[in-house]
Order: structure tokens, then sequence, then C-alpha cells
């Protein structure tokens, strides 16, 4: 569970250089560090930090996804996906504390999974502690497993996008155990354990741009091209219900997300205060980014345009933000803006698959954007913070990007796919028409979202 | 005391051609100065309703992320006003000059004969209700 230990290194080396204007102090800092590496520190103000970060990110699912995700269905189905999204969070909770904390950063060897030594939080105690970003700090082990247990809430919550409006509610809760077991539990100790697979091929995913983002990207369009499109679609008029509801989700989103970014930085330090700079300026140039577009090619900059450039320039610098300095933010939030917009404008119609809320066209293209830009722009000469990879060349690096991106996205793609025709079989996929004319809150929840 | 209704609900004869009915479909934002309007010309009263309809204007198109909805029903507000005959065509010209804004869509003013009119508080019928 040794998180990013390349990264630690780096820190060690860039502290190592902030020293050298004074060398009289190099000794002293040596002798602190020594000691540290005999006695780990838990620091409080970490510790506050992360505790802060895991609420952010719980904040980002409920409210912020679901509201954003609610106001864009149809008023018939808002309901749906405000359940969808909270039941999604609270079976994944239960089941991270059963095994997928254990399946992720269980300390297991394997390159795949980190095995089932920690099932049910097995060994765990108030002593316990994990790893952090500098040698010598170390979190209790309670907020480390809490922290990534939101993203591990969030990332199934992601997918309801693809299939909104028209998956039967048992299917949507079995799919998101299965997916979530064999897809985001691994794909979280690839990337993120010291013993994962694509770690060890220094690829960068500071907050998630590969386990989360693509991982859901992926799932969400397998499940939209699996489900088929909804009754009635390029045909009805399938207008969100409520732009106002989606921009209030989105800003929450964006708030929660200094908690997603931020507190990947495991530590309240200068590094967490990097992305928190990144998370703020990479989306204010992906929100003028994809407005600009909007402006030149239709002559209106529309809210949904906005709202939309929010949330693809979070996505794009998730795992940048560690990496990249704030210029190189601003234009990698601007540029995945731009990808996005034409993917969701332009090729999605041409495809004629039915990702409703455009998870794949938002967190699938921005996260590879993303994860590929990242590979870019942490080149000291961008004003990053410098290259990974043994061979410390940007080409090597963006290799190793690129690398991580392919493996997750055959990796979600094999799952999801097998994953819907297992519950295909079980309980079936879709309601039947009638149900889906009438409303999932009706049929599915016995509900209606307002009632005048 | 006014007398009671005799035949509340069968028109008396010859009164239906004192009252006049007048509709009219307007745009919305056009509401508040098209009332201040009528109450100027001494209108005492009026119900309104929000619709959705079509006529020359037809509709919109919306665009969400690239997809485009057509809007066939554009919004408008119904007027039902009840006035009498004699004061039926200034009604009809005070909504007319109001309510133009001189483009597409600036709506329609229908005037039928209302065959009985009742107060309800008092049983006044004819002119006398209005």
């Amino acid at each position: 569970m040794k998180k990013l230990t390349q990264l630690s290194g780096l820190t060690v080396a860039l502290a190592a250089l902030s020293a050298l204007p004074a060398i009289a102090q190099t000794a002293t800092v040596e002798a602190a560090e020594t000691a540290a590496e005999m006695a780990p520190v838990v620091d409080k103000g970490d510790v506050a930090w992360m505790m802060t970060s895991s609420l952010l990110v719980l904040f980002m699912i409920i409210p912020g996804l679901s509201l954003f995700y609610g106001g864009l269905v149809r008023t018939k189905n808002m309901l749906s996906v405000l359940m969808q999204c909270t039941l999604i969070t609270a079976v994944m909770m239960v089941i991270w504390v059963f095994y997928g904390y254990s399946f992720a950063f269980g300390g297991g060897t394997s390159a795949f999974w980190g095995g089932t030594a920690k099932m049910f939080l097995a060994g765990v105690t108030l002593d316990s502690t994990a790893a952090t970003f500098t040698e010598g700090v170390e979190l209790p082990e309670y907020v480390f497993i809490a922290f990534q247990m939101t993203f591990a809430a969030i990332t199934p919550a992601l997918i309801v996008g693809g299939f909104a409006e028209r998956m039967k509610f048992g299917a949507v809760l079995l799919f998101m155990v299965l997916w979530g077991t064999f897809s985001y539990f691994p794909i979280a100790h690839m990337v993120w354990d010291g013993a994962g697979l694509i770690f060890n091929w220094s690829a960068i995913d500071f907050a998630g741009g590969t386990v989360v983002h693509i991982n859901a990207g992926i799932a969400a369009l397998v499940a939209a091209i699996v489900l088929g499109p909804r009754v009635g679609y390029g045909k009805e008029n399938m207008a969100p219900h409520s732009m106002t509801l989606t921009m209030v989700g989105a800003a929450m989103l964006w708030v929660g997300w200094f908690g997603f970014n931020a507190g990947s930085n495991l530590e309240a330090t200068a590094g967490a205060t990097l992305a928190m700079i990144n998370t703020f300026v990479a989306t204010a140039g992906a929100i003028l980014g994809w407005c600009l577009v909007e402006a030149l090619t239709r002559g209106k900059a529309s809210m949904l345009g906005a709202a939309s450039g929010m949330v693809a320039g979070l996505v794009a610098i998730t795992p940048a933000c560690g990496t990249t300095g704030p210029v190189g933010a601003i234009l990698l939030g601007f540029v995945a803006s731009i990808a996005c917009y034409y993917f969701v404008t332009a090729v999605k119609h041409k495809l004629g698959y039915d990702d409703s809320l455009d998870v794949f066209g938002v967190h699938g293209i921005g996260g590879i954007v993303g994860a590929i830009g990242t590979g870019i722009l942490c080149a000291p000469s961008l004003g990053g913070t410098g290259f990974v990879v043994e061979a410390g060349t940007m080409g090597a690096q963006v290799a190793a990007q690129f690398k991580g991106v392919v493996v997750t996205i055959i990796w979600s793609g094999v799952v999801s796919l097998v994953a819907l025709y297992i519950v295909k079989a079980i309980i079936g996929l879709r309601v039947d028409s009638d149900s889906e004319r009438q409303g999932l809150d009706q049929t599915a929840h016995g509900e209606s979202a307002y009632n005048y | 005391m006014p007398p009671m209704a005799t035949a509340r609900g069968c028109p008396a004869p010859g009164k239906g051609k004192n009252v006049k009915l007048i509709i009219a479909a307007i745009k919305p934002f056009k509401l508040e100065e098209v009332r201040e309007a009528l109450t100027a010309i001494g209108v005492r009263g009026m119900m309104v309703t929000e619709i959705k309809g079509f006529g020359t204007q037809s509709g919109h198109t919306e665009i969400y992320r690239g997809a485009e909805y057509a809007v066939n029903f554009v919004p408008k507000v119904k007027l039902e006003i009840v006035v009498s005959t004699a004061m039926a065509d200034q009604v009809v010209e005070t909504i007319q000059s109001t309510a133009a804004t001189g483009k597409i869509g600036d709506g329609k003013i229908f005037v039928i004969d209302v065959s009985q009119a009742v107060r309800v508080r008092t049983g006044e019928t004819g002119e006398d209700a209005i």
C-alpha cells in the first residue's frame, strides 16, 4: 500500500534542492530525515486535511453528481438517478469494508490485486498506518481507508449517466457490485499500489484519471451500447428537465473535487496546494474553451456548455494536478474541453449510441486527453515537476501514460461487457418499454420528484 | 335588492347580445402591459392562463450538447375577458395595440357572444354581472 514511492523520492529530491541555498542546514535536514525514518510520524494537520477531503469527495457524489445527472434527465426519471447514485454509494461503501479495500490495498504482492489479507478490515487498528508521499510521515489507516472508499463509491456512480432512464434498478446495483469487484478494485491496485502493474510502469495518475474517469467512461460506453438507446431516442424531446439543478450539481462537483485532487496528495503540504491551484485554473480554462467553441460554431454560449466544460476540465486535470504547473493546467483544461465538445456534439451522433449523459464523451475522452497530457505537461521545461520514468524523457513518460490508458480501456471494457451479460442472464437489463415511457420514478420507486 | 335570477343558466332572450367574451393569446412578457392598459380603460376583471400552442410562429429549436430538439409548442398567455358589447371593440383595440411587437408570434384575439353571465355573490345576470 505504498502509494507512489517514486514520487516520494522526487519530493525528497525537491526538498534537498530547496535546502541548497542554506548548506549549513543540510546536515540538520538529513538528521531529521534519519530520525523520521526510525519513527513514523502521524501529522495532525495531514489527518485533518484527509478527513476533510474524504467528506469533500462524498459531497461530490451526493448531492453533486446526483443533482448534475438528475437535472439532465427528464422529470419522470429524476428520482431514479438520485436513487441509483445514493444506493451505489451505500453498496460500494459496504463492499469496500468487506473486501474492496483488501482487493485494492490489501498488501498483496500481485501486480493485479491486493489479496484477501485485509478483508473485513482484518488487522486494521487505531495504531495501524498508511504511507504518504513523504518517507516517515504516515496517516492513520482508517482515514486512508475512508478516503479511498469515497473514490470507490463515486466511480461506479459516474457510470449511471451512460444507461440513465432505462435500466432496471436491481440490475444497476448487481452490475456495480460486479464491476467494482472486477474492474475498480483491481485497477485501483494496478495504478496506485506499490506492487501494481501500471504503477511500476511509472505512469502518473495523481488523483484517478485512469482509475476513475477512463474506467467509468468505458463502462458507461459499453453499457450504453449493450442496453441500446432509450425509447424515442433521436425522435422525442429529451431535453434536460432542470438546467438549474445541473448547474448546482456541477458547481458542487467543482468544490468537492478539491478533496479529490488536493486530497490525493495525502498530506497538507505544498504538493496539495499545487493540486489545488490546478483544480481551479484548469477548470477555468476548460469552461472558457467549451464556451468559446460554442460561441464560434453556433453563435451562443450555453449554460450546459459551461457546466460540461467545467466537468471536462476537472476530469482532465485529475491525473495531472500534482505534476503540472498552473499554466500547463489551463492549457490542458482548454484542450480537453474542446476535444470533449467535439466528441459529444459531432462524433457521438455519427456513431448513434445513446450514452444518455455523455459519460464517455466527457469522462472517457477528458480522461484520455488528461492522462496523455500529464505525460507531456509534467516536463520541467513546461512548468511541471518532472518525469518519473527511469528514462527521464517525455517520450518515455507519454509511452508509460499511454500503456496505462490502454490497459484500463481493455480491462474495464471486458469486465463491463461480461458483467452486463451476467446481469442480463440473472435479472435482465432494461425495464419494459411501457415502464420506460411512464418513467422510472413511478415504475421503479413509486414516487414523483415534484408534487405541485 | 337585485332580483334573484329566475332562470339561472338559461339564457334570457335578448340578453346574450349585451355581453361579449374576448379571448386573446399573447406573448407572456406583454401580459403586465396589457393588464395596465385594460385597467386604464375600465376593464374590471380578466382570467389569465399560461398555455402552449402554435400558429404562424410554429416553434423553435433548442440545442443541448449538440442534441437538437424542436420545441413545437410555444408558451403564450391566454386572456379571457367578459365585457359589455359597447366596450368590446375598445378592449380588442387596446389588446391589439399593446400586445403588438410587430414580430411573428404576437398572438390572436377572438370575440364571442356570451349567452349568459351571472355574478355568483348576488345572482345578478347579463350586463349587471360584469
